[in-house]
């Protein structure tokens, strides 16, 4: 071996595999604007769609006139539900089992639901014929309050579904009610709090959100009438479950539906689920025989496409009197809006809520969530988290605070005593999950001591002092947390959507040159997938990550799979690439042994090279072995180097970590300022460092305009309030604080890299953290629990009802 | 609507198109000109997602109509890279510092950076972070992206660029 | 959201502008910097037949002395009075409350005349004329005419312009060297509009508020001019009783909305919050 051969550790950085701090491939065609968005798409002769909405969040329609429209230069078609009947097009199945309108038939149930739908030469032309289709309503009473839509002279929504006692999760109770989910042991946990020296009850809202990506959804459809294929090409995180819906609905076989999702600017859950704008403009490239854009505003999307939260969590804790949980009991009234239109896994109409025991010793628990009708959209997307997750952290971590306030200890003490510890792993909570590794009390020690947690607590004091002796009006609250997610759903003994198991998929196929291409059933919306995927296989395989392309999005090359939210991509699609890796990499070393000419037992791996063992002198490169693949591969073996991997993943992942966030309060306006936010992460094996703080960074941000001004708000007659980013909360720079990152590394045990996922970790994380900072500055007064969005009128409320304005 | 004869100088280039008077710039551009680098994200002027530059200006394509534009000189995404082809300070610190993720708002603020270096070439943090408020992001947070927007300013500056201590 | 269709003009004198808007009438909007107009017609909530653009028109470009008074000519946008060192100088207040008014972006086509003369009661800059006493220039075909700030504003987007008027210009008295001022402005977010805010211009001499007059925003259908609140500080030595007193007038002509910047109650409170603030900054800054 002479001085120039690099050594193994150089081989290993050449590769940029795993660990690395790898430059996103992505950025070259981002940073030029040349991404390739859905509206970026021009075809010849395509036309464009636009909707006429309702104003009413209740009403009959006794008349729609569409005559003008038509009369508008360059309409071509104005579909209603009246044209879509007859092919059974004006419902739509959803994901939860309910069926939703496409085209509201003889009722609408809430603000800017779609009435008809417009094709026209250009958008110009379609926007002003969506003006003049002239719709007659009556209207009716509204159901906004979801406390109030089970009472029974509440108002009936669904007419359509008024008989049908049969819900897709059990009996129906109410006209308004959707289903009822429980889970836990109702009798042990009933006595857990007979015999609790100490009990907590509040009811924990989590007020309804948007995921407001900055794309907003689209789609583009052209059916071929000749070949009678379609293609769509969409925001879709979720494109094979698009194409099989599609199938479903419009009767066209699967294999001539092609389904593509290019880049993508954001989903955060908003483009999980399929809208009435893609069936619309599918009908109308079926009608016309041309290519139909639809392109939703800002409006529409706030108004109508996939809400999340509007979660009520009437939450208690039972306690001994020297700090020690007992029981947790949770009973939720989860608001869906007019349809169920929620993205969970088939059996999970709840999500996975259960997870909210949180990271806490819980001996019994019991949960159950009702599920409601009222007038407004319809969705329950999981907006960067797991399906009901940050619903789950934030009740428990508001609860688990409450009750360290009644019961006189400090937050983070009253955490540490009941965290579940090290040596219990894996740990099956009360509510039925098997949690796969941690170490909490390591991270969470870690947290406190980074922040200074015990000076912080001091100057509050302090702070608190000078505040009664009139010398600030400032007060500073310190909000700590522990989180544990749940995410990669999932296995398919317990997660489906549409009977489809939760796997997914990764295939990769390797060059004669050695340089390969990885195609995979996720789709990345800015996750950064073509830059970590490869990272996996350069890993796993030895080939530099820059000779690896990643596709995603388009059904026709890429494997099945379910897509990309809940964190999954990394949890399942990861696994997938490194089982197919291994594939590859078990058929190279045959191929290796044969042209070494040992055995195969006799060679070992060494970081981009099989080598005999005792010599390293003696070894095959894989690119060498990828050649020999396709030209000379041993006696009996088929040429060429690919796999294709369908993982089902034994378990859930989870990840965890300790927040802590310090705020200064001015109680003269409410206005509240976060001084530093401090978030430790374990997302198990880390597989690009950028990427994950990345990650971290935004999910704060997304918790913080959650926490701090998030709010989708209907007035009493179910208007919308909020429908534009003029009142829908998006921090910009200037709000948004400065972020501290850190990390405890727990590999997860069933996965095949260790890998937990961590996209969605932040934001679950994020929103308790920065209520319970707010809510922590006011505690010493003897405030208890205030609801979400802490804004400043919300939080001025707070001091002014402490009689702190004087 | 009559349409009206407009002719504008986009990336160095000039154009002259026929347009309705309500066109806006941004479908100008977007759909006339094939330039898609600039995105619409809220239509009401608040997430600068369009933002291009128009005679020395930042301003949002989805808030002018392309007759506004009559006779003014405009630079978009498109037009940012080094004659060479080579990438600008700009997007090349954008990637060095992971200052994007899905991408859609990095054209609008790229342009509005570019901007706002022209008129303060050494900005503070504070100053970046005023001087892109009018754009939002909703992935990375922003902390990448100021620091995406001082590793150009040193680059610009011809000074080696020094991540500030957390 | 697509606006409707319209006629544009773009005349190259206001004596054109002036004709064209009386001859089609009601049919016809002015289109200066346009970022409140272009949304409304995005929105369909204003559906103009004919936009009249003021870009082309000289005349009403630019900032200058003349005498005593400044005079900012009706299309000069707010990053225009951002970096005018005239501004800077002799009207700092008209900086600073620049810099809180809406984004970069805006602030490059955003114009004063278009902030001062739509009846936006959520614009910053009309209450920043009441606290000046500015005085506007207004065309119509019979001619121009001036008038006093304090006299524009009628209720939400009704102002004394007649059908067919322009507003041109806006002139304000240059404020005596070491004058105190500020603009104090409650917000959500950059971008927003006030939740409340107050302007404060004032002078101290011998240790006693000489002058002082102060404007509110968003408090009303229209902005307010303080008057009351403003004799009140005048003579004061602006001791905590004297603010208390005025923040308590000034609450009191205050009539806002409740709207997601929170209920009319906690707006009037903060009207106080931010003229308390106002005052105690305005103080801190006279000489």
């Amino acid at each position: 071996m002479n001085d120039m051969t690099p050594t193994a550790a150089e081989r290993a950085e050449k590769l940029q595999g795993m660990g690395c701090k790898r430059k996103r491939v992505e950025d070259v065609r981002f940073v030029q604007g040349k991404g390739s968005y859905v509206d970026d798409l021009k075809l010849p002769g395509m036309l464009y769609g636009d909707f006429t909405r309702s104003p009413h969040a209740h009403a009959r329609i006794k008349r729609i006139d569409t005559s003008k429209a038509q009369q508008v230069p360059g309409v071509l078609a104005v579909l209603t539900a009246a044209d879509l009947k007859p092919l059974s097009l004006h419902y739509m199945p959803t994901l939860a089992g309910d069926v939703a309108a496409v085209l509201a038939e003889d009722k609408v149930l809430y603000q800017n639901q779609e009435v008809a739908f417009i094709v026209a030469e250009d958008r110009y032309a379609a926007a002003d014929a969506a003006d003049l289709v002239e719709v007659e309503y009556e209207a009716l009473p509204v159901l906004i309050d979801p406390l109030k839509a089970m009472a029974p002279d509440a108002p009936l929504l669904r007419e359509d579904i008024k008989d049908k006692t049969d819900g897709a999760h059990g009996k129906r109770r109410h006209h308004n009610h959707i289903f009822t989910w429980e889970m836990g042991d109702k009798d042990a946990v009933e006595a857990a709090f007979r015999k609790a020296d100490v009990t907590i009850k509040e009811l924990i809202s989590y007020q309804r959100v948007h995921p407001c990506p900055l794309e907003t959804c689209q789609a583009v459809a052209s059916f071929d009438k000749i070949k009678g294929e379609l293609t769509v090409w969409g925001t879709f995180q979720a494109p094979h479950v698009i194409r099989t819906v599609a199938s479903l609905i419009s009767k066209i076989p699967e294999h001539k539906i092609h389904v593509i999702a290019p880049d993508i600017g954001g989903g955060f859950g908003n483009k999980v689920g399929a809208y009435p704008g893609y069936i619309c403009a599918i009908v109308a490239s079926i009608v016309t025989g041309r290519p139909v854009k639809w392109v939703e505003d800002r409006i529409e999307n706030l108004t109508t496409t996939a809400f999340a939260r509007d979660y009520h969590m009437t939450t208690e804790i039972a306690c001994t009197r020297d700090g020690k949980v007992t029981g947790l009991r949770v009973h939720t009234v989860a608001d869906h809006g007019a349809f169920d239109a929620c993205a969970d896994p088939s059996k999970w109409p709840a999500g996975f809520f259960n997870i909210v025991t949180g990271s806490y010793d819980f001996p019994v628990a019991h949960v159950a969530v009702d599920g409601v009708y009222t007038n407004k959209a319809p969705g329950g997307v999981a907006y960067r988290c797991s399906f009901r997750v940050t619903e789950a952290a934030y009740c428990i971590e508001r609860a688990m605070d409450i009750m360290a306030q009644k019961l006189g200890m400090d937050p983070a003490e009253f955490r540490m005593k009941n965290l579940i510890r090290r040596e219990q792993f894996p740990y099956t909570s009360a509510l039925g999950w098997e949690y796969d590794s941690g170490d909490y009390h390591a991270a969470l020690q870690k947290a406190l001591e980074a922040t200074g947690y015990k000076q912080l607590r001091r100057e509050q004091k302090e702070r608190q002092d000078a505040f009664r002796r009139g010398e600030t009006r400032e007060l500073m609250g310190i909000g700590v947390i522990f989180f544990t997610e749940i995410v990669g759903a999932g296995p398919s003994r317990n997660c489906d959507i549409l009977g489809i198991a939760m796997f997914d998929s990764a295939e990769i196929r390797i060059h004669p040159t050695g340089s390969a291409i990885a195609r995979l059933g996720t789709k990345s919306q800015g996750q950064g997938h073509e830059t970590t995927y490869a990272q996996i296989i350069a890993s796993e395989i030895g080939i530099p990550a820059d000779a690896i392309t990643v596709e995603e999005g388009n059904t026709d090359t890429a494997p099945y799979g379910l897509g990309t939210y809940g964190s999954r991509s990394t949890p399942v699609s990861g696994a997938a690439t490194a089982m197919a890796a291994r594939k590859i990499k078990a058929k190279a070393q045959m191929i290796a042994a044969h042209l070494l000419e040992v055995h195969d037992d006799d060679l070992e791996w060494d970081v981009d090279r099989f080598r005999v063992k005792g010599n390293p002198e003696r070894f095959k490169t894989m690119t060498e072995l990828a050649w020999a693949a396709y030209n000379s591969p041993p006696p009996g073996m088929e040429p060429g180097l690919e796999a294709v991997s369908y993982y089902d993943p034994p378990n859930m992942t989870y990840p965890f970590g300790a927040y802590v966030c310090v705020v200064d309060v001015d109680v003269d306006t409410g206005a509240t300022k976060v001084r530093r936010f401090y978030a430790l992460d374990d997302c198990g094996t880390r597989i690009n460092p950028m990427i994950i703080e990345g990650q971290i960074h935004g999910g704060l941000t997304e918790a913080f305009a959650i926490a701090m001004g998030q709010e989708i708000h209907y007035d009493e007659d179910g208007n919308v309030t909020t429908g534009s980013l003029m009142d829908y909360f998006l921090p910009t720079a200037v709000e948004t604080p400065n972020w501290e990152t850190d990390w405890t590394t727990t590999p997860s045990p069933h996965h095949p890299i260790g890998a937990k996922g961590v996209g969605e970790s932040p934001n679950v994380g994020g929103v308790p953290c920065f209520a319970n900072a707010v809510i922590d500055a006011f505690k010493f007064l003897g405030t208890t629990h205030v609801a979400m969005p802490h804004d400043n009128w919300r939080t001025w409320m707070v001091a002014d009802k402490l009689g702190l304005h004087g | 609507m009559a349409k009206t004869q407009i002719a504008l100088t986009v990336n160095g280039r000039r154009e002259e198109a026929l347009v309705e008077p309500r066109t806006l710039l941004v479908h100008f551009l977007r759909e006339q000109l094939n330039l898609t680098g600039a995105h619409i994200g809220c239509d009401t002027s608040h997430c600068g997602a369009c933002t291009v530059d128009l005679d020395g200006k930042s301003v949002k394509s989805c808030t002018v109509f392309a007759v506004q534009a009559n006779g003014a000189e405009i630079r978009t995404i498109e037009g940012m890279a080094n004659p060479d082809g080579t990438l600008h300070a700009l997007q090349e610190g954008f990637r060095e510092m992971h200052g994007l993720q899905c991408g859609f708002c990095t054209p609008g603020m790229i342009m509005r950076a570019h901007r706002l270096l022209q008129e303060n070439p050494s900005p503070t943090e504070e100053e970046i972070r005023f001087g892109i408020a009018g754009n939002l992001c909703r992935c990375t947070g922003y902390q990448n992206i100021v620091k995406a927007i001082q590793y150009a300013a040193a680059r610009l500056a011809g000074t080696p660029f020094q991540e500030a201590a957390e | 959201m697509i606006p409707g269709p319209f006629a544009y003009h773009r005349p190259a004198s206001l004596q054109d502008a002036v004709g064209l808007l009386s001859e089609l009438g009601e049919d016809a909007r002015p289109l200066a910097g346009g970022h409140s107009l272009i949304p409304m017609m995005k929105l369909r909530l204003a559906s103009p037949a004919h936009l009249i653009d003021l870009a082309g028109i000289a005349g009403l470009k630019g900032l200058r002395e003349d005498g005593g008074e400044i005079v900012i000519g009706a299309t000069t946008t707010q990053q225009e009075l951002v970096t005018s060192d005239l501004v800077a100088g002799k009207l700092p207040i008209l900086r600073e409350t620049s810099l809180t008014i809406a984004d970069p972006q805006v602030r490059y086509l955003g114009t004063l005349g278009g902030n001062v003369a739509n009846g936006d009661p959520g614009n910053d800059m009309p209450a920043v004329m009441l606290a000046l006493d500015a005085t506007y220039e207004i065309a119509g075909k019979s001619g121009t005419r001036r008038l006093a700030a304090r006299a524009f504003y009628q209720s939400a987007y009704v102002t004394a312009l007649a059908p067919g008027e322009i507003l041109t210009a806006v002139r304000i008295k240059v404020p005596p060297a070491g004058h105190g001022y500020a603009y104090e402005k409650l917000k959500r977010k950059v971008g927003d509009y006030a939740t409340a805010a107050a302007a404060v211009v004032l002078t101290i001499g011998g240790g006693k508020v000489a002058s002082c007059a102060i404007g509110l925003t968003n408090l009303a259908e229209t902005p307010l001019y303080a008057e009351e609140a403003s004799r009140i500080i005048a003579g004061s030595a602006l001791d905590d009783a004297t603010v208390r007193k005025a923040v308590a007038a000034a609450e009191a002509i205050t009539a806002p909305a409740s709207d997601g910047r929170g209920p009319a109650h906690y707006r009037t409170k903060m009207a106080g919050v931010m003229l308390a603030r106002a005052l105690a900054r305005a103080k801190a800054r006279a000489a």
